[in-house]
């Protein structure tokens, strides 16, 4: 009954979606307030409908009601509670029904905070959300019902895939899309300000928040998948340049882009055409993501071909949506002027700077993503593009995006001096020399991109650092305390978020100097392990809820001393005889130590792969610091929405983030 | 089914389904240097029945059969480009996951390359339109930011009448 509730809410989710696409545009064109009013509490209800649809299916899920198609596929019943949960969107027809389910949280969350928005831009803003959220909603209830039963309901199921059935499940995918769903509601934004005609500075700080808050949540997901991904599959990997991973850096990196540039527009009113394009472009790529991770184009052409319906559905919406905002604004664009006029060597220079670098490792992302996928479908041929091809496209364009940052803080609006600039950060880069050289003096040499490179993340650190160092500096000892404390908050979210970027780059760095050892050792044998010695210890068998686990026990001594046990295992579950890898690790400062086995060999001796990863967890500490950067900005009181005279009283210093 | 399962596993998170453990302990070339010119190397090589894993990740028995022929090729002496060629002789081009430059990939390697000039020279004419026009001065922020014109003064008049009206 729950579910056919469920159902139900679905289907009136779709009605009343359609209602909010149509009757706000339709007051809009006869600016009638009446029906312009409608949109918000439309989109309130409309999320209230899609909550309830949610929650049935997640009902479903925990009282494992195998009647239920996608239950019975998806679930065991002795799975722990914490992954039938996770289980929801733990795949396809779950999954879209949370994307759509923030959809409509975000639209939701800006008709109940925007009420000082006009109503003409809040109303045509929420009729764009509706048409998107009706569009998937339809996907949902025509080509991807998760509330579809089984006429004889099975006794079992057959249970979640077991690389899934992990805590970092249960989190990563919500949050991956609360980040790139949530950039719909600026290209709803855009889209609006398109039809109405009014891109301006008012549009920048709108959409400002909007921005920040997606980007914080995406940033944050991609980190959190990555870590995932290190600790989970079993070889220390932590991003593999995979479709999937693609389909959630290319919003990044142009939403990225998107929030610097909004800056300038906001500032001073100036690259409003190109602001507006990368608001469409940033979702048009999170629509992308889904089409590649949904349709099942990805496995290959022919598996596309196969089941053609869901693909082809989510590619006529792609195709929609797309085309229809970029011809909306091919329409618009030359109406809007120019704005402000500035430099090349000032604020806005290097915020153009920034935005060139990352929308083309953007387009390099792109590019290799879906050209083995065009080249198949046009001539047959395949290809692969992997990892090697990332490394030497979209890699190299982050170098001098980096080494820019720094300066591009210290440079004036309108018009700076870059040579004033650099002077004023050279301690930053010597300082970070002085230290690279030391670290390599220390580690006996190292290869030179990777000291080259941990330069770069102490200069980019130290750089950022220096906003603080030079405001605090300018009036005495006794000033200092009271200097900081009147830097603006949106200067210390940049000092912040800049200075993460520095820190991951550390953690990149350091996999240079990482140590491996593969080795079969057997009960009693020592290895040695970057300073460490690592004794094996044997092999127990562990029953668990829904697994059967092969656990090598090994001890971790640093000279005679035991600094930890480490347990690696095995797991077959139940259910899916598919063996998954559960890793050890040893934490000592930012650095681990990281144990997986493979084989078992004559029941004794067993295939380790051990490594010592220096600095390994500033790889996903330099985002989530970027992500404080960015909450610190989205408190600031002078960015929120509606407070145009504070904006413009701002020093023109206080701007990035 | 279990194609679908192991795509699930793709789709709602990361990449490689299954955990893999790929070079083995038995599988290692004694000398030191040529084992890491043989990592190197397989990390350019796709495993051909995997989903974006190169044969140095993944656990797949193909995996390993061209993991023990790369080893056997620099064992015998060959240089990293002609294990390379060996190997794309005998799997073709698929096999590469950095894909060699010909006319077929002619866009994939210069569409990066021509954004990168085609947007510095946007953002040049950008500035160019600077030079041209008047130089950018203190008074000419204040203009475009604070400076309301004749229709937008009308526009403001009507907010404020209708939050009053509310």
């Amino acid at each position: 009954m729950i579910v056919e509730l469920g159902h139900f809410a679905l289907v009136m989710a779709l009605v009343v979606a359609l209602f909010q696409a149509s009757v706000p545009l339709w007051g809009a064109l006869r600016q009638d307030d009446v029906l312009l009013r409608l949109a918000p509490r439309a989109a309130i209800l409309q999320f209230i409908l899609v909550a309830m649809a949610f929650s049935a299916l997640t009902w479903a899920f925990l009282t494992s009601d195998f009647s239920v198609a996608n239950v019975f596929q998806n679930s065991h019943s002795l799975k722990p509670l914490i992954y039938k949960w996770s289980g929801v969107w733990g795949n396809h027809e779950g999954s879209m029904l949370l994307w759509v389910l923030i959809l409509a949280l975000f639209g939701a969350a800006v008709a109940v905070s925007s009420g000082h928005l006009p109503e003409d831009m809040l109303g045509v803003t929420l009729a764009v959300q509706a048409m998107v959220a009706a569009a998937f909603i339809a996907f949902l209830v025509f080509a991807s019902n998760p509330f579809l039963r089984i006429l004889a309901a099975p006794f079992e199921g057959q249970g979640l895939n077991p690389v899934l059935q992990d805590p970092g499940l249960a989190i990563h995918p919500p949050l991956l899309y609360l980040g790139y769903v949530g950039f719909s509601i600026v290209f709803s934004f855009a889209a609006a300000a398109l039809i109405l005609g009014r891109v301006d500075a008012a549009f920048a700080r709108m959409v400002r928040p909007w921005t920040l808050a997606a980007w914080i949540v995406l940033t944050l997901g991609i980190a959190m998948g990555s870590y995932w991904a290190y600790y989970e599959l079993g070889w220390g990997g932590y991003w593999f340049w995979d479709p999937v991973e693609n389909a959630s850096l290319m919003p990044w990196l142009t939403g990225t882009a998107l929030l610097h540039s909004a800056i300038v527009m906001e500032k001073r009113e100036a690259l409003k055409t190109w602001t507006i394009l990368l608001a469409i472009v940033t979702f048009s790529l999170s629509l992308l993501g889904t089409f590649l991770v949904r349709s099942g184009v990805l496995t290959s052409v022919h598996a596309f071909a196969v089941d053609p319906e869901r693909g082809l559905f989510i590619l006529a919406i792609l195709i929609a949506f797309i085309g229809g905002s970029l011809f909306l604004f091919a329409m618009r664009a030359s109406a809007m002027d120019g704005g402000g006029l500035f430099a090349p060597i000032s604020r806005e220079g290097a915020l153009v700077f920034n935005n060139l670098f990352l929308s083309v490792a953007a387009l390099a992302v792109f590019i290799g993503t879906l050209y083995p996928l065009l080249l198949e479908a046009l001539t047959g041929a395949k290809i692969s593009v992997g990892a090697p091809f990332f490394n030497l496209t979209a890699v190299p364009l982050m170098i001098p995006l980096f080494i820019a940052i720094p300066i591009g803080q210290k440079l004036a609006w309108k018009r700076g001096n870059l040579a004033g600039a650099v002077q004023r950060i050279w301690w930053a880069l010597a300082l970070a020399l002085t230290l690279t050289a030391g670290v390599n003096f220390m580690i006996g040499g190292g290869p030179v991109l990777a000291l080259a490179a941990i330069a770069l993340g102490l200069y980019l650190v130290f750089g950022a650092l220096d906003e603080l160092v030079d405001r605090a500096s300018r009036g005495g000892a006794s000033m200092v305390s009271a200097r900081l404390r009147a830097i603006p908050r949106s200067v210390y979210a940049m000092v912040i978020a800049h200075a993460g970027a520095g820190i991951m780059v550390l953690g990149l760095a350091g996999t240079a100097f990482e140590q491996e050892r593969i080795v079969a050792v057997k009960p009693g044998q020592t290895i040695t392990l970057g300073g460490y010695l690592l004794t094996f210890k044997g092999i127990s068998n562990q029953p668990g809820p829904n697994y059967l686990a092969t656990a090598a026990r090994f001890e971790l001594r640093d000279g005679a001393t035991l600094v930890a046990e480490l347990v690696p295992a095995k797991r077959v579950y139940i259910g899916r005889q598919m063996p998954t890898s559960e890793t050890a690790r040893y934490r000592h400062g930012f650095s681990e130590v990281y144990l997986a086995i493979g084989e078992v060999q004559d029941d004794t001796s067993v295939d380790l792969r051990a490594y010592n990863k220096p600095f390994v967890l500033f790889i996903w500490l330099g985002p989530l610091i970027m992500g404080i950067g960015g909450m610190l900005s989205l408190s600031d009181r002078r960015l929120r929405v509606g407070a145009p005279r504070q904006a413009q009283r701002a020093k023109p210093q206080g701007a990035a983030a | 089914m279990r194609l679908r399962a192991i795509c699930l596993a793709l789709l709602v998170s990361l990449s490689a389904a299954a955990p893999a453990f790929a070079v083995r302990p038995g599988e290692q070339l004694p000398d030191a240097t040529q084992e890491a010119r043989a990592r190197r190397i397989s990390a350019e090589l796709r495993c051909l029945v995997c989903q974006n894993q190169s044969i140095d990740d993944s656990d797949a028995s193909l995996a390993t059969d061209l993991r023990r022929l790369v080893r056997e090729r620099i064992a015998a002496g060959d240089s990293d480009q002609s294990v390379l060629d060996f190997i794309v002789a005998r799997y073709g081009e698929f096999v590469l996951l950095k894909p060699s430059f010909s006319t077929q990939t002619l866009i994939l390697w210069g569409l990066p390359v021509v954004a990168l000039l085609l947007g510095g020279m946007a953002a040049f004419r950008l500035f160019r339109r600077v030079r041209a026009g008047e130089e950018p001065s203190g008074d000419e922020a204040g203009k475009s930011v604070a400076g309301l014109s004749e229709t937008e003064q009308q526009e403001l008049a009507k907010l404020i009448a209708q939050k009053s009206l509310r």
